[in-house]
């Protein structure tokens, strides 16, 4: 058995690196890390987060549907009115002179800078050719870094001589700063989309990996015996028996592992390229525009926001099998 | 020839201080074919891991384990294997894991299916097909266990304490489906309780094993006529008797057992 290294985030969120998926102990607790997104949304990701819970499970509970709609539509609008607030108050402040626009941008700008990027088009061309690139960039190095990671996390998790073999190899890569590899793909792969899917790869394989090989060392050992006694193959038990077991595990990860591959999409476009959100965002510091750079942020915090959605959605699916985690939460329905 | 049969094995485990514990010593056991052989003895005495080296999950350390007169040597599939934990699959409906066997050996998927569906209906679990199960009772996921093995018609069927978590009316009813299930094909059966009640009532003969190292200390042939009902079977007079003649044996190894723990309880305190 080899020890887990714990992930080392070279390139972490404007929130710090979030707790590692690797090595948190249980399964079920990891999803929640994934609020820590590596691209937290500057306005309400962590609020919403924060609220979900006590929602959800006031939903569930006995009270009427009515009441827990109401409850939730006046949740939202809270949310948005304390935005609002903060928005004005920072525009205040602009106005007052206590903030300065030309360090800390101002709301106005921002839409101004967003609106113009809308409908005229960035420096760069179209805004939708900029996301659509980065978007690219991310998803590629997402699914090639997921495949990659459960892919020999469960060989190695399942293999003993596999993992004797490479445990230190992958210790090893795994201590190496990410940002580094960043400028050897920039230098070696040049300023095209192959260094920057090249760097979401590497981003996002020692998440899955530890986590897959972690799920399929966790796998109870009765089921395995089970499987194989009904006749199944190793091949079969670990298709049928691992990797199902393993999944709540490595989906725990891919929670976090998307924002890893759009961070390394965009460092890697903010170190070298032609196109991209990242580049949008660099150029705009490069011209001393602060709103040029929020509005790049904003966009970010919108893509990270939906396909963490999204991911979630396929979690449900994939994860129907498992027991509610709030107590009555499917009984009900 | 036996079905089963036990030749003198020794089971040793690796402590995690560096030495060897000895789960069973120089055990022997035969079971006839169609016979349904139940095991008692106290806990922790090495009936689980008596059932093991029956099933090919793990190597006797000596001596040997044979099916058919054949050496055990690998995972032996002719076994059906009902765990004391569970070991249901908690990702796959009720029917995916009853069609898994027949599924891993190679059969048609309508085929599995459809068969899977005809055993759910013996075990009384018909209309439950699309439920996870943690969706189910305690009671209803050892049926699904049961008919998981069942449907693969195993010759041998080894079942470590199946009922033990189960109340006692449950307990009961299952246990006179199990004889009915078990006549339609007479596999040869290894029943490990703690129940001697039911060992008595479910077998046609009771192994009463030492406490640890296990060991078999006595054999009882049960003469009882079959089809029995096991609701009902308690209050035949020769039931009595039995019972009385092997609690005797079990008795001393019951007491030996939880002397030793207590011990090693009042040496670790
Ligand atoms: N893999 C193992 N490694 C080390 N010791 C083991 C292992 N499996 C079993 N043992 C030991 O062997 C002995 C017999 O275990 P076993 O599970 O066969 O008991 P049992 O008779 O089934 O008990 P119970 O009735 O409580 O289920 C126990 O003392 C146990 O601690
Ligand atoms: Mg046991």
């Amino acid at each position: 058995m080899i020890d887990l290294p714990t992930q080392r985030d070279a390139v972490a969120g404007p929130s710090g690196a979030p707790a590692s998926a690797a090595s948190t102990p249980s399964p079920y607790a990891a999803p929640s890390a994934g609020s820590g997104s590596p691209v937290e949304s500057p306005a309400g990701a962590p609020a919403e987060n924060l609220a979900r819970g006590p929602v959800e499970s006031h939903a569930a509970g006995p009270t009427p549907r009515s009441r827990a709609r109401r409850r939730r539509a006046w949740l939202a609008a809270a949310r948005l009115a304390v935005v609002a607030a903060l928005l004005a108050l920072w525009q205040l402040g602009v106005g007052a002179k206590v903030v300065d626009p030309f360090f800390w941008g101002e709301p106005q700008g921002v839409w101004a800078t967003m609106y113009g990027w809308f409908t005229e088009g960035t420096s760069q061309g179209s805004l939708a050719d900029q996301i659509i690139i980065t978007l690219e960039e991310a998803v590629l190095g997402f699914l090639i870094g997921a495949v990659l990671g459960v892919v020999l996390g469960i060989a190695l998790g399942r293999v003993q001589l596999l993992s004797e073999l490479f445990a230190p190899f992958l210790k090893a890569a795994n201590s190496i700063p990410r940002i580094i590899l960043g400028s050897i793909f920039t230098v070696a792969f040049g300023f095209g989309m192959q260094s920057k899917v090249l760097l979401a790869v590497v981003l996002v394989f020692f998440g899955v990996f530890f986590n897959a090989f972690q799920g399929a060392r966790e796998v109870d050992r009765n089921l395995i015996a089970n499987a194989r006694l009904l006749g199944a193959s190793r091949w079969r038990v670990t298709r049928d028996v691992v990797l199902p077991s393993a999944f709540t595990w490595i989906l725990a990860s891919l929670h976090i592992s998307f924002g890893f591959a759009l961070i390394g999409a965009l460092v890697g476009e903010i170190l070298g390229a032609n196109q991209g959100l990242g580049l949008l965002i660099r150029s705009s510091q490069n011209n001393f525009d602060m709103n040029g750079v929020l509005a790049g942020m904003v966009l970010v915090a919108v893509v990270a926001l939906t396909a963490e959605g999204l991911i979630t959605l396929l979690e449900r699916r994939l994860l129907r099998w498992r027991p509610p985690q709030t107590h009555g939460g499917a009984a009900v329905e | 020839m036996a079905a089963i049969e036990l030749r003198n094995v020794t089971k040793k485990f690796a402590t995690a201080d560096g030495g060897t514990y000895t789960a069973i010593q120089d055990l022997s056991l035969t079971v006839e074919d169609g016979q349904f052989c139940a095991v008692v003895g106290p806990t922790g005495c090495g009936k689980s891991t008596t059932l093991t080296l029956v099933s090919g999950l793990e190597r006797p350390s000596r001596g040997e384990a044979l099916i058919d007169g054949v050496p055990v040597r690998g995972i032996e599939t002719s076994t059906g294997f009902v765990f004391q934990q569970d070991a249901v699959f908690p990702w796959k409906t009720v029917l995916d894991n009853v069609a898994a066997g027949p599924l891993y050996r190679g059969q048609r998927r309508s085929e599995a299916l459809g068969l899977a569906r005809d055993w759910l209906r013996r075990v009384g679990l018909g209309g439950f097909e699309d439920r996870y199960p943690h969706q189910l009772s305690g009671g209803m996921r050892k049926r699904v266990a049961l008919a998981q093995s069942l449907i693969n018609q195993p010759r041998i069927l080894l079942m470590d304490e199946p009922f033990s978590a189960l109340d006692v009316q449950t307990r009961a009813i299952m246990s006179t489906e199990l004889l009915h299930l078990w006549d339609q094909t007479r596999p040869s059966v290894v029943f490990v309780t703690h129940d001697l009640e039911e060992a008595i009532a479910l077998a046609d003969k009771v192994v009463v094993l030492k406490a640890g190292p296990g060991t078999v200390k006595a054999e009882f042939e049960i003469d009882l006529p079959r089809p029995r009902v096991v609701q009902e079977i308690r209050f035949d007079p020769r039931f009595t008797r039995l019972y009385e003649q092997i609690w005797e044996a079990l008795r001393t190894e019951v007491a030996e057992a939880y002397a030793r723990t207590t011990r090693l309880a009042e040496v670790a305190s």
